[in-house]
Parts: C-alpha cells; structure tokens; sequence
C-alpha cells in the first residue's frame, strides 16, 4: 500500500495546509483509505468550503417551506397532504469529458435525491450551456448532452417539462449540464438523511460496486487543463434501468415504516453517504467492506469507498425490518446487503477482511472540514452606453427580428426537447416551449409550474445585477403561466473561486439572488455550487441557473402563450426605459458588448407581478408571456407564431426611439392579450394597483405583423425561429 | 369489461394506461411479470418503456418473461391483446406480429404528434370508430417498423396495416413518416385481428388539457365494441 505524505495528499486535491491539518486532527498520519475519505470530504463538492460562508445569507425561510437546504432536496407544501420536492445540480465537468454519459448520469443523480426523500419525480428540468455556435466541439457536446438527458430520462418514465439551450464563447472549455428535478410526496412520509438510535442495521443496496467514478468529486473540483481526455475512467456510467428498478424498490419499502434514514451515493458515494448520515444524527458507523456487492474482483478498501458508481443507496433500518426490506429488493432484481450498523462512538471505523482500515472521527470529516474566506472584489456598475441617432440609422424592423428571432440563444429548441419524453405519466399540460413547463398532480386540480434560468451576460456584466435577475426572471416565467411562485433552488455554476474576481462574481451573484428571493418572498430551499468551470485559465461566465417552482391550484386556469382571438387587446405592463446594454439587441446588432445589465427594481417587479396574478385570478387574461431576451417585439413575436396569428400594433407615444422601445430588455414586463370586453376593467386593476401599462395593439387575424410603416409576415418569422437549430444541427 | 396491463421491469407506461382503462370504464387489474396466471380478462395490454432497459434489443427479454406463456396462450384462444410502443416491441419479439421495429431513421428519438389513418374498421379496435385519421402521440427511439417482402404482401393482401403515419388530410406520404418505417406503418393486426400491435400511444390522448383527445375516442370506440 501506497505510503501517505505531503506529495500523496496534494495528488489527491488537497492543500499543503489541509494535510497537515488533517496529520493535527488525527494526531498521526493517515493510511491512504483514511486520506482518500479525506479529500473527498474535505473537497470542495462536499465541503462547500469557499461558498458556505456566502451561503448562510440565502434566504430561506417562507410559510411553504418544509426542508430547506442541507437536506438531499428541498421540500415545499402544496397544500393538502401534498409536498413538493426538488432540485437541482450541477454535472459540468463529466459532461465535458464525455457528454452522453456525464448528462445522464446527471439526471439520474438528481432523481435519486429527490426519490431519496421518498417522493415519486413527476418532472425534470434542465439547463444546458454551451461554446459559441462556431466553435468546433459544440455539435458533438449538445447532441451527445441531449442524447444522455433523454436517454436516462425517457427510460425511468419521468417527462421533461422544460429547461433552456444556451450559447455563449465563454462554455467553449467548460459546458455546463444542470439537471433539476420535481418529486411528489405526503408531507407525512418525507424522508431524511439523518440516522437515529444505536445498533441499527446499515444497508446497501441498488447496483454494484465497480471502479468507475472513483474520485469524481475531486475531479469535479479541479480546473482543466491540456490532459483531460485522460480523466474519462473519473466519469461515471450510468443504467437507468437499474434506477427505475431502485425507485420502485425503495418508493415500496417507504410504503411501510421500517426506514429510519436513506441517502443516495451520490459524489464521493459511500464515503459521503455513510459519514453524512452519521454526521446529522451525531453517531457513529461501522462498515465491513468485505459485504459490499463488488462487480470488479479484488476491490480495495480505498476503490470500494471512493468508487461512485451509479444507482446505489444506503439505507438505516429498524432492527428486524431486513427480511421484508430484502424481499422488496429481490422482487426487482437488485443487491441487497447488511454492510454495517450504527454506532454510539461518533467515528466512521471500515473493516475489511476481519482488519479495521480506517478510524476516523465523523466530526473531522464534516464540521472540521475547512471553511474559507476567500478574497475578492467588488464588480463595478460599468458606464452606461450612450447609442446615437446613427446607430440605427440604417435599420428595419424586420430585419433586426429576423436576426433576434433565430439567435441561438432566442430560436425555437424543438431539436432538443423533442429528444425528451415530455408527455409520459399524462400530466403534462403546458410542454416545452412555454414560459414554464407544467404538470398536474395526479389526480387532483392543483398543478406545479417548473422554470429553469440563467443570464450569464448580465451576471458577467454585473454579478449583483444579474443575481438579481435570474431570480425576477424565474418569478415571471411561473406567473406567466398563471401559477403562485413558490421557492427556488439554484445551481450556481462559477469559475475559480482562489481568483478574486470569479470569488467577487460569486459574492455578488449570491447577494443579488438572496436580496431578490427575500424580496419577492421566494426563497431557496436547495441546490449546489460548481466551481473551477475553468479551462487553460479561462473561466466562464459566472452562472447561476435558477430553477422556480410554483403551484396552480386549478389547472384549468393555466395561461399559455399564444395569441387567442381577433380583436383581442394587447398590453404591455411593466415600464419600457429602452435598456439596450447588454441586450441581444446591442450585442448581435449594433455589436455594443458594454454597458450595465438592466436595472432590477424590486419593488416593480412584485407590484407588476401580484398585479398580473391579481389578473389571472380573475379570469382577465388571455394569454400571457413575459418579456427577456429580444425585448417586447420578440415577445410579441413568439406569441404570434405559437398562436397563428398577427397583430397590428400602435403607434408609439414613447420619447424613445421604436428600436428602444421594442427590442429593450428592461425588466419587470409581461406582454398580455385580453378581450375587447375586458378592457377597461384590466386598465382599472392596473391603474388601482399602480403599475405602468402601455396599449400595445391588437390581435390581427392575417399572419402579420403591422409595426410602424413595416407588414411583417409571421409565417416568416417563424420559419427563421424554428429552422435555426435543426439547420444548424444538420449541417 | 375486465382488462389486464402487464408490467415488466422497466415498464413506465402501465400506470398510465390503467388511468385510461378506467377512465373509460374498464376494470383494470396490473399483472407483474412473474406471475404465471392472468387473471379473467376482455383485454390485455402490453403497456410502453423500457422493458429490462431495452438491453439486447427493445422487447426481447420481456418476450422471455413468464407470464408471456399465457399470453401467447390467450391470443390463441382469440384473447384481445394491445401492444402499445415497448408492446407492440414485445409482439413482435414473440412472434405473436411479423416484423421488427428498428432504431429511428434519425437515429433520434422523438417525442411529438402524429396522425394515423385508420385503415381497417373490420375488427375490435376500429368497428364503428367515426374517424379516419386520428392525432395520437409518440415517443420513441426504435419505431422504424421493417418486415420482408412476403410478410409486407401477406399484411397488405390481408388488410393487416392497422394505421399508417399520415398527414392531418390522411394522406400517407414521406413527409409524414416520422421514424422512416416501411410503408408508414404505424401499427399491425395478425391475421385474425385480435391482436394490435402500434407504437403511438392513445393513453397520452385522454383530455383536453394534454396533447389532445383522439385516444379517448379510441378507447370509449374499443369499450363499445366488447360490449
């Protein structure tokens, strides 16, 4: 066996600092089992050693939340004895080095933490960021990525409501693949993580052991470099199969009460699992290696702790619960074995062959793990840019639309999703493509709206700002589809936190989510931290992807997008400033990279959107879409080509220029349609509520658009949105 | 009517179409692979997923499976048997329905609408349907059905192509060929007719709120006739 010094430590990630540490705690020098759980626990997956402090300032709280962060899902009431849970993380670095397996193994991680706490996933989500649309690789990454959610999620038999498809140079070296997903469950059967009383069997089950994966975690904590290629065995395989077979198995036992605690091995498998578990009920836990299922002969102590093969869970029983636990297993074909139990001597203490090969007291692995306060720096709000009369000189309208309506970042993404079973369980009633996706609860009225967001080029632009934002976006994309925002998880995805200014990005992304959260009382209650999204140096846009949650207590009362009727009224409420910074506008147009993120007004934002709900809920809207990328006239655009119809629009009375007025990205602002007869009652309720409001037009019945002088033709438009990617994709 | 959905590991449609079946007012009854004995029934179902993962090939090694013997059994007595995605797989994987059904021609898989037309009312499932093309869904990634030559003439000469892919004015053509299968082919009978084998799935069609309503028309229509 290898002997441990300081060269072997910093081999396995861990800082000159951190060894000694770790020599001072244990008063000797670890073996090399001992400092493989180490620097698995003590690395940054695990640990969250850079980004606890930061955060302890999310907000948390709110009258829905059953279980914020720290458990293996957060859980959030829904009213009667239903519960949600969810989350989302991240799986960035595997699904670089090989795409199809890294996503898939992505969304089957995600899913074994919700079904963990006992639910039943009824939805997944996604966010997906790739390099720009040019470079080389990024083909092969987003069919391979798609190719790995669909292939993982189709099989379980869990639909994929949603999610988003985004380009942008700064993923060239470093995709980001976040899963996220939604689980029911009676709020009086959760599940938790935490082990209780002494002498309780500890059991394995699901697939087993192999070699593959061992020190994922670490690699997902390092920056890449020139040789990764050569980190492919680090990456996990994935079966859904043998999911599916686990989530039936497990949603069986937790029918009746012979579970105490359940954790999924997920990063640093049974490692993390065993000591978390440990760690919340403040015990002890012995493990003989020698039971664990293997599927490779003469696995070490070492590979069987760090091993992170897939579709695998550890399980706490009440005594006497093992036969009737092993049957349900059997019955599914899959590994059952008692490998352990609870101790009362607070240390994790591995046998294998009869001989202890590790001795390690759990407080070291979790609380005295390192927490750091890192350095960094405050971003600056940059100089707003003054665009000229001649800047636009040359412009139409429908040419700019035509360009915005198939950026890559804009365009239709059916390549994707439909390579995603979005229909299987048959409560899905609003499909990708929309605001949200949404799934009724089976068999009741109520239904969950589920959004996933992120705008890097506004974090990047201004961390504070754009943390801001992809909050206030999330809470927009639920209520446009006529759900209650509820709670969000958030995946935030972040270069290298030991440089300052990647450290100050995600300071300050973190305080804009937690200012906006707390505001719109929408806090979060999971998600995960990905830091080191960095190749050769060069990092990525900071990128925190929202994932909001919300509920419609009747789903027939959910808004969608497409225009309605001829002759109905289109209003725009929320303020148009004419924000170009920053927008898809500015940089794909009038190539302007510079320039502050639009401004966040909380205030504004929750007015505007009590005000639309306040409309909802009386029935005054016909359809509905919040405005983002692309401004007002996109938004309209979309709503157009999704209804199949046109609209005729007014003149403007606005002192800024039409390209401000349309193609701005200023925020707070939903673009909706009502009925000619509903009119004034609608410009009441908003005048009542104090929320700014602009007649924008009327719908039309002819496929056009008429705006300013210029008739643009819908079937046009939508040609150029939906034929981007496919084109793009068959080339 | 008495209807049985089989459930092989790795099934994830038979919860769905029990929704279905009852909705319509069939008596459903789940039936787990491992059992030897089905239960009295008018209908079977071979519900979609993936059974056992769809390793070795789609439907394979559930065509093994040992409830499979009395399936086999009772579509020889003339039993009623449904194959709808992964079960229409197995069918063939049985023999009980010619044919395979190969990967997609885009090597994709697909998750949309599609219409059929109707082209057989001479049996169970279509007697009496007041429709010709119906709009269904599918998803799957191995539809691309494929028979030979002689089976493809025994099929035609005997009025055995159930449903074919079309266009919403049911015409059958290329362009409405989502997975590349021979002749559109969208689902089989045997020569008897009392077995369907299809890949779109009329379960997902049940309201309006979902991807559309034809599946209700196509369940209410198949109630009728057993009656």
């Amino acid at each position: 066996m290898t002997t441990v010094n300081e060269q072997v430590a910093i081999d396995h990630g861990l800082k000159k600092d951190e060894f000694k540490e770790i020599c001072d705690l244990m008063k000797r020098t670890p073996n090399l089992t001992e400092l493989g759980i180490f620097s698995a626990m003590w690395n940054e997956h695990c640990s969250y050693k850079s980004s606890r402090k930061h955060l302890k300032n999310l907000h948390t709280q709110g009258k829905r939340v059953i279980q914020g962060p720290g458990e293996n899902a957060g859980v959030i009431d829904v009213d009667d004895e239903d519960a949600i849970v969810f989350k989302i993380e991240s799986h960035n670095h595997p699904s670089f080095i090989e795409p199809y397996q890294g996503a898939a193994t992505g969304v089957g991680g995600i899913m074994r933490d919700v079904f963990t706490m006992g639910a039943r996933p009824i939805a997944n989500l996604n966010s997906i960021h790739f390099g720009s649309t040019q470079h080389k690789k990024t083909k092969n990454l987003l069919r391979g990525v798609v190719k790995g959610i669909g292939g993982y999620g189709n099989c379980i038999g869990v639909p994929t409501i949603g999610g988003q498809t985004c380009f942008d140079e700064s993923y060239n070296g470093n995709i980001l693949v976040n899963a996220m997903t939604i689980g029911l469950v009676n709020k009086n059967k959760i599940f938790y993580s935490k082990a209780a009383g002494i002498g309780k069997p500890v059991i394995y089950v699901g697939s087993k052991t192999g070699r593959d994966g061992i020190h994922g975690a670490s690699m997902a904590s390092a920056v890449f470099d020139d040789k990764i290629e050569e980190k492919k065995p680090t990456v996990q395989v994935g079966d859904p199969f043998t999911e599916k077979l686990l989530l039936e198995a497990c949603l069986e036992l937790m029918a009746d009460d012979s579970i105490i605690s359940i954790q999924d091995m997920g990063a640093a498998g049974l490692t993390s699992s065993s000591v978390e578990m440990a760690s919340k009920g403040k015990l002890g836990i012995e493990l003989d290696l020698s039971k664990v299922p293997c599927r490779e002969d003469k696995m070490t102590p070492y590979e069987i702790m760090l091993s992170e093969s897939q579709e695998r869970m550890l399980i706490v029983l009440e005594n006497g619960k093992e036969e009737n636990a092993k049957k349900i297993f059997d019955k599914w074909d899959l590994d059952f074995a008692v490998i352990g139990k609870t101790t009362n001597s607070k240390k994790i203490e591995i046998y294998f062959e009869k001989k202890q090969v590790a001795d390690i007291p759990i407080d070291f692995l979790a609380e005295n793990a390192p927490e750091y306060d890192r350095k960094w720096k405050k971003a600056k709000l940059p100089q707003k840019i003054k665009f000229k009369k001649e800047n636009f000189k040359s412009l139409k309208i429908e040419n700019c639309l035509k360009k915005l309506i198939s950026n890559p970042n804009i365009c239709e993404k059916k390549w994707v999703w439909n390579q995603y079973d979005h229909t299987v369980m048959g409560d899905t009633i609003q499909k990708p493509g929309g605001d949200s996706g949404v799934v009724r609860i089976h068999g009741t009225e109520k239904a969950v709206a589920a959004s996933v967001d992120s705008s890097a080029t506004y974090c990047y632009a201004h961390p504070l700002t754009g943390g801001k934002q992809v909050v206030c976006e999330s809470w927009r994309n639920i209520i446009s589809v006529g759900a209650e925002p509820i709670a969000i998880t958030n995946c935030l995805n972040f270069g290298n936190p030991e440089k300052e200014k990647n450290m100050g990005e995600f300071v300050e992304c973190v305080q804009g989510i937690s200012e906006a959260s707390k505001y719109l009382n929408f806090p979060v209650v999971s998600g995960n931290v990905s830091f080191y999204n960095e190749t050769k140096d060069k990092g990525i846009k900071p990128t925190p992807s929202i994932g909001g949650v919300g509920l419609l207590k009747n789903y027939k009362n959910m808004v969608t997008m497409d225009l309605k009727n001829e002759g109905n009224i289109i209003f725009a409420i929320g303020k148009t400033e004419g924000h170009l910074d920053q927008s898809v506008f500015a940089r794909n147009i009038l190539n302007e990279k510079k320039g502050p993120p639009p401004e966040i007004n909380l205030f504004n934002e929750k007015n505007n959107g009590a005000t639309v709900m306040k409309l909802m809920n009386n029935k005054l809207i016909l359809s509905c879409r919040d405005v983002s990328l692309g401004g007002i006239l996109t938004t309209i655009t979309k709503m157009c080509i999704k209804g199949k119809k046109g609209v005729k629009l007014n003149n403007l009375k606005s002192l800024i220029n039409k390209f401000e007025y349309f193609f701005s990205e200023d925020q707070g602002r939903y673009v909706v349609e009502v009925s000619k007869k509903n009119h004034k009652k609608v410009e009441n309720i908003l005048k009542e509520n104090s929320v700014h409001f602009d007649l924008l037009g009327q719908v039309q019945k002819d496929n056009y658009i008429y705006v300013d002088e210029e008739k643009i033709s819908v079937d046009e438009l939508a040609k150029h949105n939906k034929n981007w990617l496919m084109d793009y994709m068959a080339q | 009517m008495n209807s049985s959905v089989i459930i092989f590991p790795g099934s994830n449609c038979d919860r769905d179409m029990d929704v279905a079946l009852k909705k319509f007012g069939f008596k459903n009854e789940m039936v787990w692979h491992d059992d030897e004995q089905l239960p009295k029934s008018d209908l079977i179902v071979l519900p979609g997923g993936f059974s056992y993962g769809d390793y070795l090939r789609c439907g394979s090694i559930a065509g093994k499976s040992k409830i499979i013997k009395s399936v086999i059994d009772f579509a020889k007595k003339g039993g009623l048997i449904l194959g709808i995605c992964n079960g229409f797989q197995i069918l063939t994987e049985t023999s009980l329905l010619p044919g395979v059904l190969q990967q997609n021609k885009n090597i994709e898989f697909i998750c949309k609408n599609v219409f059929v037309k109707v082209n057989d009312k001479n049996n169970k499932y279509f007697n009496s349907i007041d429709k010709d093309v119906l709009e269904l869904h599918i998803a799957h990634n191995e539809g691309n059905y494929f028979c030979s030559g002689d089976e493809l003439k025994m099929l035609e000469d005997n009025n055995l192509i159930a449903v074919s892919y079309c266009n919403e004015k049911g015409e059958v053509n290329e362009k409405s060929n989502p997975n590349g299968a021979l002749q559109n082919i969208a689902g089989i009978f045997n020569k008897e007719k009392n077995i369907l084998g299809m890949m779109p799935h009329p379960e997902r069609m049940i309201d309006k709120y979902l991807s559309g309503e034809d599946g209700s028309i196509f369940f209410k229509n198949l109630l009728n006739n057993l009656k």
